[in-house]
Formats: structure tokens, C-alpha cells, sequence
């Protein structure tokens, strides 16, 4: 077909293309699991090289029969679980109301974390007090799984009189030093090699502190990952490194950031990092290798690379229509499952759940939320009710005003 | 009081700081074992050991992300960039991030912690070692920017700079690294033992940011400049024999403005003198707070002094930037109005 040319035949650009687009049936043939239970749990000393393998499959505990299965499972309670369902049916609720409340004109923007609530709410309740998440958007779960307030995230979300960010960030752009979740920035990937700093200052401070860092698989492709992984890798920073690989970028499939590695996990592999790959939507197999990954670093033993196999079933944003570039059913199809109903059988499995108290949780969260929606409400929305004042605006710029907002301010009229 | 070079005086800021406070930190390329490639750092890992004082991979976004997530912990880093040309990778770091965490998280998180890098030319290093990007960071709400021009200076706003609680770009004109300039390219730059602008009290003191320094009294001028230029700024008055008032910034966020009031209130005629290049460069900001400040006691226009509007050339870098000759037909034409 190519032609000759005095060098030689022509060259053509490789473009990777996602397997199907709207209008075909979804096809996740290509994505290889694991069976539940299959791959092996290292000690957590075990040498980077021994388990290189691991970047490649996919850690899994909970089987097609809810049943939790193999050397990663036997880490939680019931009660402990029955509070990881609460913590993922609190979420993915919150995130419908607010939703519904962005359409409404509440607030200017919303993300949600519809299919992948596992990973933040899970990960979350692995960690210590004190130790620091670096989280991007789609990480709320980690301050729900915390106690963070739903009337304050709200707060943010409608920037509000009671916004504790004064109405100065993007709503779901949280921040909570107290909760362990660092400030969120819109430039993608920037926080991926500050956790990493935060790591090492913990470690130069003879801290037992760590930190984890967040960032999807679009933004993998930014140079502040390699900079995370260089840095995470040079010095054993006390650092968790989280990908969640949820398949889209946008309208992006994860194909286009990966390039022709065979996995995110592998991008460690360069580093001497240990890289894990991990069911996204099993709750269980999140907090089991986030347990492994957080003891490695607390026992000084370095960074550790987790890749989240998942799927993001919304919109990328309120701003997103996703049935624009992938098959609407692709979401039914993906081999991984829900990760609520996944837990919420699993524990019918294990006689601690019924249909009825789930039902019954649904209605008493779904309470919650309204009240926390009608608190916030109180207070006001995007485009009623009170704002944080316009002299806040020019407060927090500097520890202390410098002359020239001074006048800024007083010209402003405050 | 020890005769020091401006490199001595940094070194000496650092040492003392990271005596007295255990949480400055210093890294950056090449920052720890050597002591930085003009030894700005040198001596500090022998003395901090190396958690406190090491050499990073080649990575400007890291070194500076890194440095924000430190601070975020707690630390107060003081990092290097090897050249201030190097700094555009950690831009984004530096503009969309540390200059707003704290601004953005209202107060939980702050970046306390200061960049510094060698800046300016005049030492033959061409496009890549030779820029001075101040107006890129004062552009920016949420960071401070420093130049020093003389060794007391530069200790004392060094240890100014890490102990502030906001992200500070700290700017070295390299040019002033091992002595005083004359103003005049073609002679040798004379050691900063023989200049009295060489003495540096030993331990901890600091010049506050934000205060300019009247370094030359007069009536007939007000000559604003900061770095390099301001000996050059120097020369240039003494040639053209003009009672010029000569101000170094020292800070150019946040500025002085009151010391620049009273002196165009009193001359009534103003000169700008930086060697970065002219377009929408940080004189065009003096120029601007001049005549909205002094504007009915302006007797004549406000006239700029900067580099041209080209890369850094190396070969012409004596005619690039200003030199005395330049800023004497400046002064002419403003006094002349
Ligand atoms: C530096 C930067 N470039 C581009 C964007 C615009 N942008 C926002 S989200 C996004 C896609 C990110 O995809 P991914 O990292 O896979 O995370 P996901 O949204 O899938 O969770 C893009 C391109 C941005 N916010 N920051």
C-alpha cells in the first residue's frame, strides 16, 4: 500500500483508537482480570524486582459469588465493611443530589465519583490521622470516609457565606488540612509530586507521617508524574502513588496516555518503585493492598505504585456529554462490576446485610442529605442568598496585605 | 564585621538561618555534595547532613513541587535553580501553585519557602544563562520578588526571605557574585574585599522586604534600579555629572512606593533602569505607579532604560543591556524637557 520514496517506503502516524466508539457494542475483551483470589500477597519487604509481575495482573479479593477469596482477603470486620458501604452509598447520593442541584443553577459545576467510590472511600480508612492525601477531583470519598462534614463540602460546592474556602475555589475543589487532603488545583497533576515532598519532610523530620499522592490516567501523561516518580524513587519517600486508571480522560481513552506501555502500574517498573494493580471496584481489594502499600512506606521501606482499575460511569463533568464518543452501555459492561453492589452482596454473602436494611440505609442517607442540603441552603446558593464578602477576596493573597491590595481594596469600596 | 562576596553572603544567610530553625531545608541540582555550581551552597551538607541539605535529580517541576509539598508539611525549603533560565519548568508550580495554596485553601496550607536562582548577564553566558524574569513573577499575586545588588543586602534579605511566611522568588544578578561593577563592560570587575558595599556582619540580622535605599542623594533626577543596575545606574550619574537621586528597590513586590514618591515629588523627573527587556517589563510598572502617583509634579516624561526586545545574544551582550552611555542620553532628554 505505502509508497516508495528515495529513503524508503512512506511513513504514517500510529493514532491509537479506543476498540469501539458510539453506536458499537462495548467490548472490554482486551482488559485481562484475574481471577478473585489468584494473585499472591508479598511480604511487604519483598524486593521490587520479585514482583515485577504485579504490574500486570490485577489484585482482586471478592468473586462473581460475593465471596471474599485468597491471600488479600480477611482485613475487615463486618461492622468495619458495613461502614465502607455507608461511606460509598453516602457518596454516590451526595453526588446525585448535587448533581440535581447544579442543573438547578445552584451551583456553577459539579464532578461526580459515580463507579468509583471504592477506591477514595477504601484507601481513606487504610490511613492514620495526621497522614496527608494529595488528592485530584474525583477523590471525595476520601473526606467523607474521614467524617468531613457534608454541610461543608456543600458549602464550598454553592460558595456560600459559609464556604470555608471564601468562595475563592471551584466548587468539589475542597480542602481540609484537618481531614488529611490537601488543597485541590485545576492544573492537573501538580499535587502528584507534592505528596512527594510531603513525604520527604516527614522522613527529614523523623516524622512516622505519609502521605499519598493522586492523579488520573490522562494526566500520567504530565511531566510532574515522572517528577513525582523520580523524586519518590531517588529518595524512598514515605509516599503511596495512586493512578486511577479510569479508562477516559475526557472524551481521551486511557490508551492515548499510556502509549505503548503495557500497563500505568509498569511506568513504576523504570523507577525500581513497586507497582501493584488493583480492582477499583472491590472494596476489599483497595483496602488490602492500601494497607500493604501504607505499611511499606510507614516501615521506611519507600513508595509503592497502585494502579486502580475502574470505570468512570458518569459524564467526565457536568459539562461532558460521554454518550458523544463512547457506547452508552459501555458502563453496564465493564467486567468489574458496581463497586456498592458488590460490597452490599458481599455482605448479604455473609449474613450481615439484607435487602431491607439496604433499602432502609438508602432512605436514611438520602436524610441526611437533604438536611445537609437544607443547612447549606440556609446560608445561601451560587447565585442567592449570602456570599463571602468581596473583602475577603483580598485577604489570603499574602500572610499579611501588602500596600498595594490595601489600596486595591479600599479602591474596590472595603 | 567580614569583608564577604555576594556568593559568601548567601551561603552565610542560609547557615544562618538553618542553624536557628531546623526546618529550613536546602536543595536543588547539584546543591549538596558540591555546593551548588557557584557554591552558593557549599559547606551546608557537611554541616546539616544530607537530609537537610542534597542534591535532586535534574527535575525543575519536582524540585519546586517538591519544596511546595514541604511546606505544606511544615518546612521552610530555600531551593536553588541553577540558572533562572532553567526556572520555566517549575513555572507552573511556582505560579499556579505556590503562589495561591494559601490563598486557595484560606489559610490550612501555606508555601513558606524561597526560590532562588542566579539571574542576569554580563558574564558572556548567552540566551540560556543570561535572563532576568523578574516581571514574570511580579506579575503574579501571592509571590514576592527580591533582587539584592550588594552582599549586606543579600544576606539580609536572604534570611528575610526564608523567614517570611509567603513563597519568595529571590533573584542573584550572578553579575555582582564575585565584586561590585563598576557600570562600564569593558573594565575588570573589582573584588568585593576592596568595596565597603563588601561588609557583612557575621550571624543573624535582616533587611526587611519591602523597604527601597536611597543610595545616592540629589534633586535634579530620581533614577529608580534594582541589581546590577544600580551601580551601573551609579556610573552613569557620575558621568554625566547629574544630581541624579538614585534608588535601589531591593523588593520589587512588595514595592516601596513611598521612598519613590517622595524622591519624584522632590525631583520631579523620573529614569528607569533595568536590564530585562523593555516590553511589559517591570518599568513599564514603575513608570505607571509614577504617574499616578507624581503625575502634576512631573516635569517631564517618565523614560525608560532597558534591555532590547531580543533573546539574550552572547556575543553583543555589552550592547544589549544598558551601560552608562544609554542611560547619560536618558538622563539628557529627560532633564532637557
Ligand atoms: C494542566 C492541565 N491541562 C488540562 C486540563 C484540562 N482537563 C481537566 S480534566 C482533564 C482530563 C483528566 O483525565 P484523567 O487524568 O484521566 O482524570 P479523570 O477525569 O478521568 O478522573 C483535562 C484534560 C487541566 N485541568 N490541567
Amino acid at each position: 500500500m505505502s509508497e516508495e520514496t528515495e529513503t524508503g517506503p512512506t511513513l504514517s502516524l500510529h493514532v491509537p483508537e479506543p476498540a469501539v466508539r458510539p453506536g458499537d457494542t462495548p467490548d472490554f475483551s482486551n482488559v485481562t482480570i484475574a481471577r478473585a483470589g489468584q494473585v499472591p500477597r508479598p511480604p511487604v519487604d519483598v524486593a521490587p524486582d520479585d514482583i515485577r509481575d504485579m504490574a500486570f495482573s490485577i489484585i482482586r479479593v471478592l468473586n462473581r459469588d460475593a465471596v471474599a477469596v485468597g491471600p488479600w482477603a480477611g482485613l475487615l470486620s463486618a461492622e468495619e465493611l458495613r461502614e465502607g458501604l455507608k461511606h460509598m452509598m453516602t457518596l454516590r447520593a451526595f453526588d446525585a443530589r448535587m448533581m440535581i442541584a447544579q442543573r438547578q443553577g445552584k451551583t456553577s459545576f459539579y464532578m461526580q465519583n459515580l463507579g468509583e467510590e471504592a477506591i477514595a472511600c477504601a484507601f481513606q480508612k487504610a490511613l492514620s490521622p495526621g497522614d496527608m492525601n494529595f488528592p485530584t477531583y474525583r477523590q471525595a470519598g476520601l473526606l467523607i470516609a474521614a467524617g468531613y462534614p457534608l454541610v461543608d463540602m456543600m458549602n464550598q460546592i454553592y460558595s456560600n457565606e459559609k464556604d470555608p474556602l471564601k468562595g475563592r475555589q471551584l466548587p468539589i475543589m475542597y480542602s481540609s488540612r484537618d481531614h488529611g487532603f490537601y488543597s485541590i488545583s485545576g492544573n492537573l497533576a501538580t499535587q502528584f509530586i507534592q505528596a512527594v515532598g510531603w513525604g520527604m519532610a516527614s522522613a527529614i523530620k523523623g516524622d512516622s507521617k505519609i502521605s499519598a499522592a493522586w492523579i488520573g490516567d490522562g494526566s500520567t501523561a504530565e511531566s510532574d508524574f515522572h517528577a513525582g516518580l523520580v523524586f519518590a524513587s531517588t529518595y524512598k519517600a514515605p509516599v503511596v502513588l495512586n493512578i486511577v486508571n479510569n479508562q477516559w480522560a475526557i472524551s481521551t481513552f486511557q490508551g492515548i496516555a499510556r502509549g505503548g506501555s503495557g500497563t500505568f502500574a509498569a511506568r513504576g517498573l523504570g523507577f525500581g518503585i513497586p507497582s501493584l494493580r488493583v480492582d477499583g471496584n472491590d472494596y476489599l481489594a483497595v483496602y488490602a493492598v492500601a494497607k500493604w502499600a501504607i505499611e511499606r512506606a510507614r516501615r521506611n521501606l519507600g513508595p509503592t505504585l497502585i494502579e486502580h482499575v475502574t470505570y468512570r460511569v458518569g459524564g467526565h463533568s457536568t459539562s461532558d456529554d460521554p454518550a458523544a464518543y463512547r457506547p452508552k452501555t459501555e458502563s453496564d459492561a465493564w467486567p468489574l462490576g458496581d463497586p456498592v453492589m458488590r460490597l452490599k452482596n458481599h455482605l448479604i454473602e455473609l449474613g450481615e446485610w439484607s435487602d431491607e436494611r439496604h433499602t432502609q440505609a438508602e432512605a436514611q442517607i438520602r436524610d441526611e442529605i437533604i438536611t445537609a442540603q437544607k443547612e447549606a441552603e440556609k446560608h445561601g446558593t451560587l447565585h442567592s442568598g449570602q456570599h463571602p464578602s468581596v473583602r475577603d477576596m483580598f485577604e489570603g493573597v499574602y500572610a499579611e496585605m501588602p500596600p498595594h491590595l490595601r489600596r486595591q481594596r479600599q479602591q474596590a469600596g472595603y | 564585621m567580614t569583608r564577604r562576596t555576594m556568593i559568601e553572603a548567601i551561603r552565610d544567610a542560609m547557615d544562618v538561618s538553618m542553624e536557628r530553625d531546623d526546618d529550613v531545608v536546602v536543595f536543588g541540582e547539584d546543591v549538596g555534595f558540591f555546593g551548588g555550581v557557584f557554591r552558593c551552597t557549599a559547606g551546608l551538607q557537611k554541616k546539616y547532613g544530607p537530609s537537610r541539605c542534597f542534591d535532586t535529580p535534574i527535575s525543575e517541576a519536582g524540585i519546586v513541587g517538591a519544596a511546595i509539598g514541604m511546606a505544606g508539611y511544615g518546612l521552610r525549603p530555600c531551593v536553588e535553580i541553577q540558572f533562572a533560565d532553567y526556572v520555566y519548568p517549575a513555572y507552573d508550580q511556582i505560579v499556579s501553585e505556590a503562589a495561591r495554596i494559601r490563598y486557595r485553601s484560606n489559610g490550612q496550607f501555606t508555601a513558606s519557602m524561597v526560590v532562588r536562582m542566579p539571574t542576569g548577564g554580563g558574564i558572556f553566558g548567552g540566551q540560556t544563562h543570561s535572563q532576568s524574569p523578574e516581571a514574570l513573577f511580579t506579575h503574579v499575586a501571592g509571590l514576592k520578588t527580591v533582587v539584592p545588588s550588594n552582599p549586606y543586602d543579600a544576606k539580609g534579605l536572604l534570611i528575610a526571605a526564608i523567614e517570611d511566611d509567603d513563597p519568595v522568588i529571590f533573584l542573584e544578578p550572578k553579575r555582582l557574585y564575585n565584586g561590585p561593577f563598576d557600570g562600564y563592560h569593558d573594565r575588570p570587575v573589582k573584588p568585593w574585599s576592596s568595596s565597603e558595599l563588601g561588609e557583612v556582619p557575621d550571624g543573624h540580622y535582616t533587611v526587611p522586604l519591602g523597604k527601597a535605599k536611597v543610595v545616592r542623594e540629589g534633586k535634579a533626577v530620581t533614577m529608580l534600579s534594582y541589581g546590577t543596575m544600580v551601580h551601573v545606574s551609579l556610573a552613569a550619574a557620575e558621568a554625566a555629572g547629574v544630581d541624579a537621586e538614585i534608588i535601589d528597590l531591593r523588593t520589587l513586590v512588595p514595592l516601596d512606593l513611598e521612598t519613590i514618591r517622595q524622591s519624584v515629588l522632590k525631583t520631579g523627573r523620573c529614569v528607569v533602569v533595568h536590564e530585562a527587556t523593555l516590553t511589559s517589563g517591570f518599568g513599564a510598572e514603575l513608570a505607571a505607579l509614577v504617574q499616578d502617583e507624581c503625575f502634576f509634579h512631573l516635569e517631564a516624561p517618565v523614560r525608560r532604560v532597558a534591555g532590547w526586545d531580543t533573546p539574550y545574544p552572547h556575543a553583543q551582550e555589552w550592547d544589549y543591556f544598558p551601560g552608562p552611555d544609554r542611560i547619560g542620553r536618558a538622563l539628557q532628554e529627560v532633564l532637557e524637557v
